[in-house]
């Protein structure tokens, strides 16, 4: 009864979507007030309706009613609960509709500040915000029915694929949809902004919250699915290029893109076509990411089902909204007023500088991950486009933005003074040289990682320059607090996203310090791993809920001296006849110790890959700070104007640290 | 400056960008990308020995001989060919006699292969695309093997 009520709250969904696509537009158009403030009432039904269907299918999971199809597919009665309840997403249709929810929470956010905004921007904004959800939730009826179910109810499941049951699951794909969907609504705004045919200053205030919000999410989300693959994947890599991965990448650098564009055009006016059209972008390619990765035109762990009747329809959706914003771009873009002027050494110089080498290197990741299936659906030739095509592309676009970044923030707006700015961190850039020197004294290695050490040091530094300078101006101790205190919340927020890619960029310049061994392990013996010493110490079988699991106790000693226990182990899942690896990962300071144990017939000796990653988890630290940075940015702006009442001034919580690993 | 020549700063330096990045596309393109290729198909092609490429086949059935230290070779097999590879490191999980593997490395001529990498498989219901089509395509799929997506189950 409570699946069939989830089932046709859906169905109750798409008919609210339809008519919340219908009469607000209608309104904004014919100027009629009435019908636009329909709109904020009706994006809260549909959120409420998904919820209730979202909520029926998390009940049929946690409860195990395996006469859902979907259930008996991805699930076992003795799946501990939160592979239970994140299990939801991880299949192909739970996984949409976790999709769809998103998309309508963020609708009845809209919904909930609408009475800040201008009747016909919330009006259009729903309304755009309806086409899509409309569309997702007809795919998800038509194609992709979590509800539907078996004739035969069997009595146990078949599981979750066990690679999926991780923590990982339960943050991850949320954290990325929450970043994809959330570029649904700088679209619709941009959408709207083209119907309206307004776009000012004003428009950019209220889409800035949007962009920031879906950024900082899809920041994490990239960052926790790198860690989950550092982890699981037993090759101690947290970037492969893949496609995949790729498809997450694109929004992201659009998003990156469009993030400081709209700084601009909500301080100087000015570059507006530009913003609007990277808010499409973003969005376009969230939905070329969720078409990769859901069609099942590539293979890999995030593909649930290739059924090409899906990968039909989610291309049918891309063509629509691709292609009827493109078009309405095309007819309202010319008519836009032009905006502010700027000498092209300025803040705003250095933020087109920023724009053109991040959508250049968006393209290029672009052409890398689609190119070979452009090339088999011509000539039939398969090929693999790896790692090297990106080094060589994207690598030398990104280097000159980790130069210009702490420049560039020192600029003035409407005209810089670049050797000026160039002075003012001449102290900077001695200290990353002198860092560069130092780190190549201490570990040797590759001058590469030096360098790059050396740069990333630079960054760090420079994306806290302007503050410390500011903050050093004040006369003492007592003022050069209350300097800080006073400086926004958006400066800060700066700094720290900034450094975060200073401190990304030292994380991986450090993977040039790292040791890797392969080893022949059988009990009592020992490996030199760098300064550490790793023991086999014994080999046992060890059962879990719904696994059975082989760990190899294993003990690292430094000079002699116990450090710590590691037990990387393979689990072994019955119900789908399959192994997993677990790492067995020990955080010293800021790098790891990483083993894995291979899957073999024989118990001894042990064939063990072994890690020594030096500062390894500064990779994830640093999209963490850049969220962080975009947290407080958004409290910032929230203070001025923003998402929520402005009538109150006091001041908000200091933003939670977000969790990302 | 006026407006025209600061728009004209602009959009030459976007079109240098464009072509620098147009420029290392191309270059990356022409020496980066790897081809896949079945044993026969590098009978066929008569594929140049140094060429780096992707072999994918199966796993022939006791072809695996683990030597010193690290090094293994196995045998890389399709309805019509047969190529020797050799690896030095750990292999992936899943990899076994009889099963579909891909292995990235440098053809040696002479029927060799030297892999720098053995794919590692996301689960038993994996087999990457291009191998599961050229083996359909031969006929040496066998519907209920691990690794054919139908045995998935829908």
């Amino acid at each position: 009864m409570i699946v069939e009520t989830g089932h046709f709250a859906l169905i109750l969904a798409l008919a609210l979507a339809i008519v919340q696509a219908i009469i607000p537009l209608w309104g904004s158009l014919s100027r009629d007030a009435t019908l636009m403030r329909a709109a904020p009432t009706i994006a809260l039904a549909q959120f409420v309706m998904v919820a209730i269907a979202y909520g029926a299918l998390t009940w049929a999971y946690v409860t195990s009613d395996f006469s859902l199809v979907n259930v008996f597919e991805n699930s076992h009665s003795l799946k501990p609960l939160i592979y239970k309840i994140s299990g939801v997403w991880g299949n192909h249709e739970g996984s949409m509709l976790l999709w769809v929810l998103i998309l309508v929470l963020f609708g009845a956010l809209v919904a909930l500040s609408a009475r800040n905004m201008p009747d016909d921007l919330s009006a259009s904004v729903l309304s755009v915000q309806a086409w899509i959800s409309g569309a997702f939730l007809l795919f998800i009826l038509l194609t992709s029915n979590p509800f539907a179910r078996v004739g035969m109810p069997p009595i146990e499941g078949r599981d979750l694929n066990p690679i999926l049951q991780d923590p990982g699951l339960a943050i991850h794909p949320p954290m990325l949809y929450l970043g994809y969907v959330g570029f649904s609504m700088t679209f619709s705004f941009a959408a709207a902004a083209l119907i309206n045919g307004r776009i000012d200053a004003v428009w950019a205030r209220y889409v800035r919250p949007w962009a920031l919000l879906a950024w900082l999410f899809l920041t994490l989300g990239i960052a926790m699915g790198s860690y989950w693959a550092y982890y699981t994947l037993g090759w101690g890599g947290f970037w492969f290029w893949d496609p995949v991965e790729n498809a997450s990448l694109m929004p992201w650098l659009a998003g990156t893109a469009l993030l400081h564009c709209t700084a601009v055009m909500e301080k100087r006016d000015a570059l507006k076509i530009w913003t609007i059209f990277l808010a499409i972008l973003a969005f376009s390619l969230s939905l070329l990411g969720t078409f990769l990765v859901r069609s099942g035109v590539l293979t890999s762990v995030h593909a649930f089902a290739s059924d090409p009747q899906r990968g039909v329809f989610i291309l049918g959706i891309l063509t629509l909204f691709i292609g009827g914003s493109l078009t309405l771009f095309a007819i309202r873009a010319p008519m836009l007023k032009q905006g502010a002027l700027f000498a092209p050494v300025s803040r705003e110089g250095a933020l087109v500088l920023n724009n053109l080498l991040l959508t250049t290197a968006c393209a290029t990741v672009f052409v890398g991950t689609l190119y070979p299936l452009a090339l088999e659906a011509l000539t039939g030739a398969k090929i693999s486009v790896g790692p090297p095509f990106f080094n060589y592309t994207f690598v030398p676009l990104f280097i000159p933005i980790f130069f210009a970044m702490p420049v560039g923030q020192l600029l003035a707006w409407k005209r810089g003074d670049l050797l000026g700015a160039a002075q003012r961190l001449t102290l900077v850039a001695l200290a990353g040289l002198l860092a560069a020197l130092i780190f190549y004294a201490m570990q040797g290695g590759p001058a590469l990682s030096a360098a790059m050490g050396g740069v990333a040091i630079f960054v760090i530094l420079g994306s806290f320059f302007d503050i410390a300078s500011r903050i050093a101006s004040g006369s003492s101790g007592g003022a050069m607090v209350a300097r800080a205190m006073g400086m926004p919340r958006s400066a800060w927020g700066t700094a720290f996203a900034h450094a975060g890619v200073g401190v990304t960029l030292l994380g991986l310049a450090a993977t040039g310090w790292g040791v890797e061994k392969i080893a022949s392990m059988r009990s009592g013996d020992s490996v030199e791993l760098g300064q550490w010493q790793v023991t086999l110490d014994k080999v046992a079988p060890r059962p879990g809920p719904n696994y059975r699991e082989t760990v190899a106790h294993m003990t690292i000693r430094s000079g002699g001296a116990v450090v710590a226990q590691i037990e990387p182990s393979r689990r072994f899942f019955n119900s789908r006849r399959m192994t997993t690896s677990q790492a067995g990962l020990l955080n010293v300071s800021l790098g790891q110790i990483y083993v894995v144990i291979s899957d073999q017939e024989t118990e001894e000796p042990l064939d063990t890959r072994l890690y020594w990653k030096p500062f390894v988890s500064l990779i994830w630290l640093g999209p963490l700070m850049m969220a962080i940075g975009g947290a407080l940015s958004l409290t910032d702006r929230r203070m001025r104007l923003g998402i929520a009442q402005r009538a109150k001034r006091r001041r908000g919580p200091e933003p939670k640290p977000l969790a990302a690993e | 400056m006026t407006r025209k020549s600061r728009r004209l700063v602009l959009i030459s330096s976007a079109l240098a960008v464009l072509a620098f990045a147009a420029g290392l596309v191309l270059f990356a393109l022409r020496d980066t990308i790897v081809f896949f290729y079945t044993p026969s198909d590098i009978d066929a092609k008569h594929v140049a020995p140094g060429t780096r490429l992707r072999l994918g086949g199966l796993v022939k059935e006791g072809s695996v001989v683990k030597a010193e230290g690290k090094a293994i070779t196995f045998a890389v097999r399709d309805a019509n060919g047969e190529i020797r590879v050799s690896y030095t490191g750990l292999l992936p999980d899943l990899f076994r006699e009889g099963q579909g593997v891909v292995a990235e490395g440098v053809f040696e001529g002479k029927g060799q292969f030297r892999a720098d990498s053995v794919l590692a498989k996301h689960d038993e219901t994996y087999m990457p695309r291009d191998l599961a089509e050229s083996l359909k395509k031969q006929g040496l799929w066998q519907h209920n093997q691990p690794g054919a997506p139908e045995a998935r189950g829908k």
